[in-house]
């Protein structure tokens, strides 16, 4: 079986503005929602109480946000989750309450309304650690793209690292553009999604990178333009960043059917990171390249002796 | 040329080796078991207690599978059993045999699960996986230490303890101040602060000292040597985590984790712990400590037998000794600033005490007359008490004193720890709080493996389908990437957690990266007309670069949330990067290992089973390529 036949090199290159444009734009907008809307953070960032209750008929939401309420919370939120059956009540962290209590009153106005509840999960976080997370976070995010640009840099050369950290952070922008639109949790297992996704979508701009420096060595093709090398390196690679980005993706999706509430929007941050990926990586990194400028010298200079040992395998 | 050494071979084997061995235990399940440990600080476990278990089941004509004595940071003994009834059996049965007076137990029974790894396994150090609390159910804490309030308890007691030094050896001061961090003292003449300057050093060395002020406004400004802040910051953390230990223990869970997180953090995981509030409040009592003279109007010895005279109480002496005590306190452990091991002056353990504000005063005024007499140090808790010391007053005591005679340095610091415990408790606060229910955590689970297990069947399947033999090469690699990093994870004794095991999946799903490259480079050999046998070779050598290249940045951002992230984070983190580093071995080293056993001695091939190859036959620049 092959799914990809391409006789010749496609021309990518020749479309790069227009593919530059839409990245642009997306990107714009997923910054405009960002601004507007922002992230739905979830309590690890914010602080307060998440209760997650199951009953053993299906709940009704209306009377449990009565007693909740009646406690003299504010701001709470009670939703369904999952089946009919489960609920989860959010409070918000208040200063001066003991919020360590918070929980515990919940459980016991609840039971006092149906004793058949019962109690799944409570996740209490003090406002103190939310903003850690926020720095640690943000601290995260740039190790990576500093260690990616210096590896990349060292690897080949600095135009293509800049290339490949700019056309990935764009893949982060539009996912925490995505969670913004929707409002979708942001959460720390989302965070690492991001991250896992950042460190694989550099992965399809090292590989076309890799042909590409491979194409510059290669006497065979020492009549292409530097165009024309970067769009025979992605027509190569084409088919292997499809079927890997295709493989890994049914990973993904059977964690987001079978993975259940704590795993679903971890597979969604991730299922985004691997679709804009494949675009992003391949067709906006290797167009910022172009613009900079890559040329056949940047890459044959400092790894002559490298050259030999190639020339010796074919 | 597709050949590999024996010794690549060699290699191959000791690895799947590894992985089989120590993967395995996690498939043998738990069984259910009594552990019991210690319920006082004072009592210790040892070999003598599982011989008393086996005597006790024995009695009860209950057979244990076995009884193993666990010599780790907190020793127990744990009694393994066939079912859960023997095992709720046992459980009363040791509880009243161990324990002679149920309303103050000495050993704590609890039910666990032990894993059923076989003798053989567990003598090769295979050990199944640790299960986090998403999928085993408990209650997880994260408590701040206040650290602001343990130093400023500290400084309290070095004010108090310079003014003592200073009246003792007669140096007149202007008056000893607090500002902030600082101990301010003031002198009139520079005489007289060289004088202190000079003492001082000698006598509170923690403090370090700097001239300030002019004309007759002197000052000596006191501040706590650097090295002396940390041990007092690390010491009001220990010392809560040591707390912690103690209290968590009277719940009876069987594994608890209580660790240090940061710099003034402590975690604290209580596995299978359902009863949150229950946790809370023996998580959040405090002890007291009391100094007490022994009423010497009871002849020793006698203690038991003899009428207590009214305004004393009798008390045990750790295991058992008695001793009639005045219930009047000397002081408070609110007086004790600091107690840390030492030597006296013969160069024997001893136990150093610090008391701050009128601590040394009263106990001046207390032993003056008391010279020969014996004192006692008791912990309450829960309303309990519990001597700890009793030693023998040798002469007046100040602000700073030693006990003495303490036997061994083991004993020294113990009494120390314990001092501290009932002294020196910072206050604490908890700012996490996770619970999860065992359905849940079970459901996880369930959750967890089908996802991955779904996931790594599509994958498979796909690859065989479209790359044939090289495909099945790529699912074996890929299932021994998986035995490897689960072998791995297991010797590490890692904590599984369901981030863990999104990882897990999620490393199959990237490693999957590295055999695509392959396969898809040796097509490409292929239909750049090379020879089977050189496109193998060609394929391989060539996907190497760029796996390499691709798993460092991959790489790059797993260091990156192992260094930054914290909780879930870290134990996602931990499986990523060990994720990658097996991939790299299983999907390069070992593929090409299974490739060159099916090909390598081939020398006649003309084909390879990798799935068709598309050769485009008219196009002007393919040809030229191919030349």
């Amino acid at each position: 079986m092959e799914f990809f036949r391409i006789k010749k090199d496609i021309p990518f290159m020749r479309h790069a503005l227009i593919f530059n444009v839409i990245s642009a734009l997306t990107f714009v907008l997923a910054v405009f929602f960002l601004l507007s809307r922002g992230l739905h953070f979830s309590i690890e960032f914010t602080g307060g109480t998440v209760m997650e209750v199951a009953y053993t008929k299906p709940a009704n939401i209306e009377n449990i946000r009565n007693s909740v309420d009646g406690l003299g919370f504010t701001d709470t939120q009670v939703q369904s989750f999952g089946t009919a059956q489960d609920v989860m009540i959010r409070l918000p962290a208040q200063h001066g309450v003991n919020a360590t209590q918070q929980s515990e009153k919940v459980i016991a106005a609840l039971k006092a309304q149906d004793p058949d509840v019962t109690l799944q999960r409570v996740e209490f976080v003090g406002p103190q650690v939310g903003d850690e997370l926020a720095h640690d976070g943000l601290m995260a995010l740039a190790m990576v793209v500093i260690g990616i640009v210096i590896y990349l840099a060292f690897r080949f050369e600095w135009k293509f690292a800049v290339a490949a950290v700019i056309a990935n952070l764009h893949d982060v922008v539009i996912i925490l553009g995505f969670f913004a639109f929707f409002q979708w949790e942001f959460s720390l297992t989302v965070l690492a999604a991001v991250l896992a996704v950042l460190g694989y979508s550099v992965n399809e701009s090292v590989v076309v990178f890799d042909r590409v420096r491979e194409a510059f060595r290669d006497r065979r093709y020492g009549k292409l333009s530097a165009p024309e090398v970067l769009n025979h390196a992605i027509t190569s690679t084409i088919s292997r960043t499809i079927i890997t980005h295709g493989s890994t993706e049914m990973m993904v999706l059977s964690m987001l059917v079978f993975g259940g509430p704590t795993l679903h929007y971890f597979a969604v941050a991730l299922t985004i990171g691997i679709l804009f990926g494949i675009y992003s990586s391949v067709f906006v990194a290797a167009a910022i390249a172009m613009w900079l400028g890559v040329k056949r010298e940047d890459l044959i200079k400092p790894t002559k002796p490298k050259d030999e040992t190639d020339g010796a395998v074919v | 040329m597709n050949r590999y050494p024996l010794w690549k071979y060699s290699l191959i084997v000791i690895a799947l080796l590894f992985g089989t061995l120590y993967t395995l235990p996690n498939f043998f399940g738990e069984s259910p078991a009594v552990q019991i440990s210690s319920a006082k600080s004072t009592i210790k476990v040892d070999s003598a207690v599982a011989e008393r278990v086996q005597q006790i089941l024995q009695q009860g004509s209950l057979a244990p599978e076995s009884v193993a004595f666990d010599n780790g940071s907190a020793p127990s003994v744990r009694a393994r059993f066939a079912n859960t009834d023997t095992q709720f059996k046992a459980k009363t049965l040791l509880e009243k045999g161990l324990n002679t007076d149920p309303a103050d137990p000495t050993y704590i029974v609890a039910f666990n699960l032990l894993p059923n790894t076989p003798q053989w396994l567990q003598s090769l150090h295979a050990f199944p996986m640790y299960l986090g609390l998403d999928l085993r159910g408990g209650v997880h804490f994260l408590m701040q230490v206040d650290i602001k309030a343990v130093l400023n308890k500290r400084l309290q007691g070095l004010q108090s303890s310079v003014r003592s030094v200073l009246r003792d050896k007669n140096i007149r001061h202007n008056g000893i101040n607090r500002n902030g961090d600082q101990i301010e003292i003031l002198f009139r003449d520079a005489d007289t602060r060289d004088k202190a300057r000079n003492v001082l050093a000698g006598e509170v060395s923690e403090l370090l000292l700097q001239d300030a002020g002019s004309g007759d406004d002197l000052k000596l400004i006191a501040t706590l040597r650097p090295e002396a802040l940390k041990q007092t910051q690390e010491d009001g953390v220990k010392q809560n985590i040591s707390t912690l230990s103690k209290r968590v223990n009277e719940l009876g869970v069987a594994e608890p984790i209580i660790q240090r997180q940061g710099a003034d953090r402590i975690v604290v995981q209580l596995p299978g712990v359902q009863d949150v509030s229950r946790a809370k409040d023996i998580i959040g009592r405090t002890a007291t400590l009391e100094v007490r003279m022994v009423d010497d109007s009871v002849t020793r010895g006698t203690e038991e037998s003899a009428t207590i005279p009214f305004g004393s109480e009798l008390f045990k002496i750790g295991k058992g000794a008695p001793v009639v005590l005045y219930k009047d306190p000397v002081l408070t452990g609110d007086y004790i600033s600091n107690a840390s091991a030492s030597f006296d002056e013969n160069h024997q353990p001893a136990v150093s005490i610090d008391l701050n504000g009128d601590g040394g005063r009263k106990m001046r005024d207390a032993t003056r007359e008391k010279v020969g007499k014996a004192m006692a140090i008791v912990l309450f808790e829960k309303g309990k008490g519990e001597v700890l010391t009793v030693a023998t007053i040798r002469s007046e005591l100040g602000s700073r004193f030693q006990i003495t005679g303490m036997g061994s340095a083991e004993a020294s610091s113990d009494l120390a720890l314990l001092l501290r415990a009932g002294s020196l408790a910072a206050p604490m606060e908890i700012i996490e709080e996770r619970t999860i229910g065992p359905q849940l955590g079970a459901e996880n689970i369930r959750k967890g493996f089908d996802a991955t297990l779904y996931g790594f069947a599509a994958m498979a399947i796909f690859m065989i389908v479209y790359y044939q033999l090289f495909g099945l090469f790529s699912a074996l690699a890929l299932s021994v990437n998986v035995l490897l990093l689960i072998a791995v994870l297991s010797t590490l004794q890692a904590t599984l957690t369901l981030p863990g095991i999104a990882a897990i999946a999620l490393a199959l799903g990237m490693a999957i990266d590295s055999n695509v490259l392959i396969n898809e480079r040796i097509r490409e050999e292929l239909r750049n007309g090379n020879s089977p046998q050189a496109a193998i070779s060609i394929g391989f050598d060539r996907a190497w670069a760029t796996i390499l290249d691709s798993n460092v940045t991959t790489l790059i951002a797993g260091l990156a949330l192992l260094i930054f992230g914290s909780g879930a984070i870290r134990g996602f983190a931990v499986v990523h990067c060990l994720g990658i580093l097996t991939s790299m071995f299983s999907a390069v080293f070992f593929s090409r290992g299974l490739a060159n056993l099916w090909y390598g001695r081939k020398k006649k091939l003309t084909s390879l089973a990798i799935g068709q190859i598309w050769k485009p036959k008219t196009d002007v620049k393919a040809d030229v390529k191919v030349k």
